[in-house]
């Protein structure tokens, strides 16, 4: 019971990021800015979600009183998930920046910028 | 040799892991057992020198467990505080940013990766691009404090706190 209400809250706070990092998207000037919302929002998120997983799959564990083989796959699977979202994210967002910035785009509102000095 | 051997076995546990609990033969069925054996093997000897570029340093296991010290102790920390902070921004929507460079001095290829992947997902910060002579970064960062911009390139403590030592430790 008690770790049902865990999972709740964790899903809770899973979708809270995700959420912001929707409202992120629309509220940022320009694509790095938008890039940290979308990108890592979402990470954080996902890390919540998945440990929602793997603490309702506990959940199934205590209650029923069997480690059943459906739960554990379900739980590795989600926790390679999240090893493969902790890689490729940040690589996927490396990707998008740096060609942005390579055809041009000015970062918006910049303080400063110190790869347009060091091109020129 | 050894190079083949570490990918070879790394693969295959990979391969385990993914397979759990798929037959009664210690969790794995033989044919899964087989079958992920042979393709480890050929993907060992393809790949090994894409795995090792120039040494066997990562193979020790004080490495593993300063890397897993990191993950676990410092950088889920800043993780979870920078993502409070964005999260700040989202909502009131106050951001100064920037592209500044910073000089983390790292040499090997794995170190930066770690330090730029380290980086962008810590929010707030987001690295552009590489100086690939020098192993400097360019970094987006979303709320540039005025200290950091007195000298070139930037201290990297005001970007990134102490993370570039952590990975030296770790990868060099």
């Amino acid at each position: 019971m008690a770790l049902d209400i865990i999972t709740y809250i964790l899903i809770a706070i899973g979708c809270f990021f995700n959420i912001l990092a929707v409202v992120g998207l629309l509220r940022f000037p320009d694509v790095y800015t938008r890039l940290h919302a979308g990108t890592k929002c979402t990470t954080f998120g996902s890390i919540f979600l998945i440990l929602a997983v793997v603490i309702q799959s506990i959940n199934v564990w205590v209650t029923e009183g069997i480690i059943s083989s459906p739960q554990s796959v379900l739980t590795i699977h989600a926790l390679i998930a999240l090893v493969a979202i902790l890689l490729t994210n940040p690589t996927s967002a490396h990707a998008m920046s740096r060609a942005a910035h390579r055809s041009g785009v000015k970062p918006a509102k910049a303080v400063t910028d110190d790869l347009e000095k060091e091109k020129t | 040799m050894i190079s083949f051997l570490a990918t070879t076995v790394f693969v295959f546990l990979i391969y385990l892991v993914l397979t759990t609990a798929s037959g009664d033969l210690f969790l794995w069925s033989r044919e899964e057992l087989i079958i992920g054996a042979v393709f480890s093997i050929i993907l060992g000897a393809i790949t090994r020198n894409m795995f090792f570029k120039r040494n066997l340093r990562m193979l020790n296991p004080k490495r593993w467990f300063l890397f897993f010290v990191y993950v676990v102790g410092p950088f889920f920390w800043g993780m979870a505080k920078a993502n409070i902070d964005v999260a700040y921004r989202v909502i009131t929507g106050r951001i100064n940013p920037g592209i500044v460079k910073i000089s983390p001095k790292l040499k090997t290829d794995l170190g930066i990766t770690m330090l730029a992947n380290s980086i962008t997902l810590t929010p707030g910060t987001l690295s552009v691009d590489i100086d690939e002579k020098t192993n400097d970064l360019y970094v987006h960062w979303i709320n540039v404090k005025k200290e950091a911009l007195e000298k070139m390139p930037r201290d990297y403590k005001y970007v990134c706190g102490k993370f570039p030592d952590w990975v030296r430790r770790v990868a060099e």
